[in-house]
């Protein structure tokens, strides 16, 4: 059972991680979404391994459902022409490499010391989505509130600066 | 499993993230590449409810993307206004806020 999530872990890894390297590479802005997708099914498919029903079909739902298409229809009104283009990548895109290793030598430094090799609990149970909502609704209702409004001002706010007037 | 190989594909995604944020000129590559840093916070987070054997990070990461999906919507409107104003949405030509 272990040595089969490990052998699910490493392979939807390797996945996620060649995606990723395709979004912030790729010259075709539609590929970028399109590897978003391989990236994000790949987050869903962990969060079913770390025993989240509810969250992964949450991932689902609301980033490949709703953010996709946001990010495809965001492509198609700002781009006359879909396809291949040159210069996706700023001047100075190549500081970039540096800045990403530092921030990851110091995250791994600090992993490594803190975690080593301590394992997951191998008896987790799954959690329903019962005890989430209890969770929602009980101790964390005063942030699920301030969340709706986010929402909603968040909708009253893409209306009012996308629309033509 | 170990913990630690959660929490390092989440940092891994997230320095993926950090590099595109730097070095990508389009506005909406620039956004994509602030979801895959969220997500790698959700990731985190998850795989610290695991460990702690809380519900509470689950709870989080929904929150996180409710967060999230209302960032995109915002975010996209205001690179869609910037096309129309500007008709490029390259993040270049935006330099008003230099001195």
């Amino acid at each position: 059972m272990l040595v089969a999530q490990n052998i699910g872990f490493t392979i939807i890894a390797l996945m996620m991680i060649v995606g990723a390297l395709r979004v912030v590479t790729t010259s075709n802005v539609v590929h970028a979404a399109l590897w978003l997708v391989v990236v994000l099914a790949g987050v869903a498919a962990q969060y079913l391994l770390l025993a989240a029903e509810f969250v992964a079909v949450t991932q689902v739902l609301v980033y490949i459902g709703a953010v996709m298409v946001l990010f495809l229809f965001g492509t198609m009104l700002t781009r006359s022409r879909i396809g291949r283009q040159g210069d996706l990548n700023n001047s100075y895109w190549k500081l970039g490499i540096p800045v990403a290793l530092i921030v990851f030598a110091a995250m791994a430094l600090a992993l490594a010391n803190s975690f080593g090799t301590e394992k997951m609990p191998s008896d987790a149970a799954v959690v329903n989505t019962q005890q989430v909502s209890d969770q929602i609704f009980g101790p964390y209702l005063l942030p699920f509130w301030a969340l709706s409004f986010v929402l909603l001002a968040a909708v009253i706010g893409a209306i009012v600066l996308a629309r033509k007037d | 499993m170990l913990v630690n190989q959660f929490l390092f594909l989440a940092a891994i995604l997230f320095c993926i993230g950090v590099y595109g944020v730097v070095a990508r000129k389009n506005a909406v590559l620039v956004l994509m590449s602030i979801e895959l840093i969220l997500n790698a916070v959700n990731l985190n987070l998850v795989a610290f409810s695991l460990r702690n054997g809380s519900v509470d990070g689950q709870t989080f990461a929904l929150y996180v993307i409710a967060v999230a999906a209302a960032e995109v919507g915002v975010g996209l409107s205001l690179v869609l206004l910037i096309y129309r104003n500007r008709r490029s949405i390259s993040l270049d030509d935006l330099s008003e806020m230099k001195g």
